[in-house]
């Protein structure tokens, strides 16, 4: 097989910096498949020994949302402003709210 | 009739796109962005990405000759860092829509440009000193401004290169801390290493903004957020008691502090050196790229390999091509 030169997969790099902590994105690499993925995201995204857990996904299964519409998409949760408790008015010096 | 309703939505994304800079807002990968902002950050990032793979070359010229196991372990460490660092680059620039074996393959037909410094020899050990101290000195001036630029991908991938920068240029520093309170001949090593990187690391900045044709534009779109004779000065400012401190002179007679601008004053670039070295003439131009095209040849066998190995383990959810 010489297809060498084609392109392999692009995957995207989620790291936890410590215990407890989430899984955010870090970058992304290009491998074969998943077992060279995790080691090249190793290699790049955890030299300095500050990563205690990793995921790799491949990039083309990532579903996101509209960035052109970002507006419309999100405004449902912007909208209801009675989600947040800054909204409700509660008698003045009362502690422990 | 299709041409007006389309100009006009251009012009209004545009002036959207506009104002988003001017609001300082972070420009991400799927945002709608003009065609000349797209191919001037390829073009910027890419050229990043490819000064970092090269940057590997001058200083694994030394790394089976590091004086002590000690500081062959860091020196590979560094060198491994810039891989790392042209990867994180080159994964920012491919958010772009460009692909990965696109760029490599630009770099290594020799269409692409990469930082001038990079084609100058390391002709001893103390080069390992300078270059740290020097060149990864000059460029943490230059990401720590590219870290606040406009593009979110090429931003985030300075703050991450940024922090490892610091390691590179104290190391760098050490070694020539050490080496100038070492013996005669290694103080006179480290002065002439000190000699022939200082003016090369001045024109690794860019050239001057007078002559600087993509500057205003980069300024504008808040890529760049320093002209490169500002950062320049930074450099300057910041290695002149760096230099005190360890008993070296930087070789420029004109080299002094101004009371009046707060600044140091310095003489005349040779920019004929420079844009020599950029056209393709310095003194290791060819050696570098020669270095590439051997490393990407006889690295086929390999990606050949894994990519069989891929093949024959692939599981459906797995697949690798």
């Amino acid at each position: 097989m010489t297809s060498n030169e084609t392109q392999w997969p692009l995957w995207e790099v989620f790291t936890q910096k410590d215990d407890g902590s989430p899984h955010e994105h870090a970058g992304s690499v290009h491998a074969a498949d998943a077992e060279m993925a995790l080691q090249n995201a190793r290699d790049v995204y955890g030299r300095r020994g500050n990563v205690v857990s990793m995921w790799v996904v491949p990039s083309a299964m990532i579903t996101a949302s509209p960035s052109d519409q970002a507006g419309p998409f999100f405004e449902p949760g912007a909208e209801k402003i009675y989600r947040h408790p800054q909204f409700y008015k509660i008698p003045r010096g009362l502690k422990g709210f | 009739m299709d041409q007006q309703p389309q100009n006009t939505t251009e012009e209004a994304l545009n002036a959207k796109f506009e104002a988003r800079i001017a609001a300082g807002e972070t420009i991400e990968p799927k945002d709608w962005m003009p065609e000349r902002y797209r191919t001037q950050l390829i073009r910027m990032m890419s050229q990043h990405a490819h000064s970092e793979v090269v940057g590997m070359l001058p200083e694994g010229n030394w790394i089976t000759r590091a004086p002590s196991l000690k500081r062959e372990m860091v020196l590979i460490s560094k060198v491994q860092d810039e891989a790392g660092h042209g990867l994180y680059i080159y994964c920012g620039t491919e958010t772009l829509g460009v692909d990965r074996a696109e760029l490599v393959d630009q770099l290594l037909s020799g269409r692409a440009k990469y930082s001038s410094i990079f084609n100058y020899p390391t002709l001893t050990w103390a080069d390992m000193g300078v270059i740290g101290w020097f060149v990864d000195g000059a460029a943490i001036v230059n990401q720590t401004v590219l870290a606040k630029a406009s593009y979110g991908p090429y931003a985030r991938a300075m703050i991450r290169i940024c922090k490892e920068e610091n390691f590179h240029k104290k190391q760098g520093y050490e070694i020539i801390a050490t080496l100038a309170k070492g013996t005669p001949e290694q103080k006179a090593m480290a002065q002439g290493a000190v000699n022939r990187w200082w003016w090369p690391s001045l024109m690794m900045l860019g050239p001057s903004d007078t002559n600087s044709p993509n500057t205003a534009e980069l300024m504008r779109w808040r890529v760049k957020r320093k002209t490169n004779d500002e950062l320049r000065q930074r450099f300057i400012d910041l290695t002149v008691p760096q230099a005190d401190a360890v008993g070296l002179t930087l070789p420029d007679p004109d080299l002094k502090f101004n009371p009046e601008t707060q600044h140091y004053d310095f003489g005349a670039i040779n920019w004929d050196e420079f844009w020599q070295v950029v056209k393709g003439n310095g003194p290791c131009n060819r050696e570098r790229l020669q270095a590439r095209r051997d490393a990407h040849e006889n690295g086929r066998w390999v990606r050949e390999a894994a990519e069989a190995y891929a093949a024959k383990h692939s599981s459906p959810a797995q697949s690798a091509a």
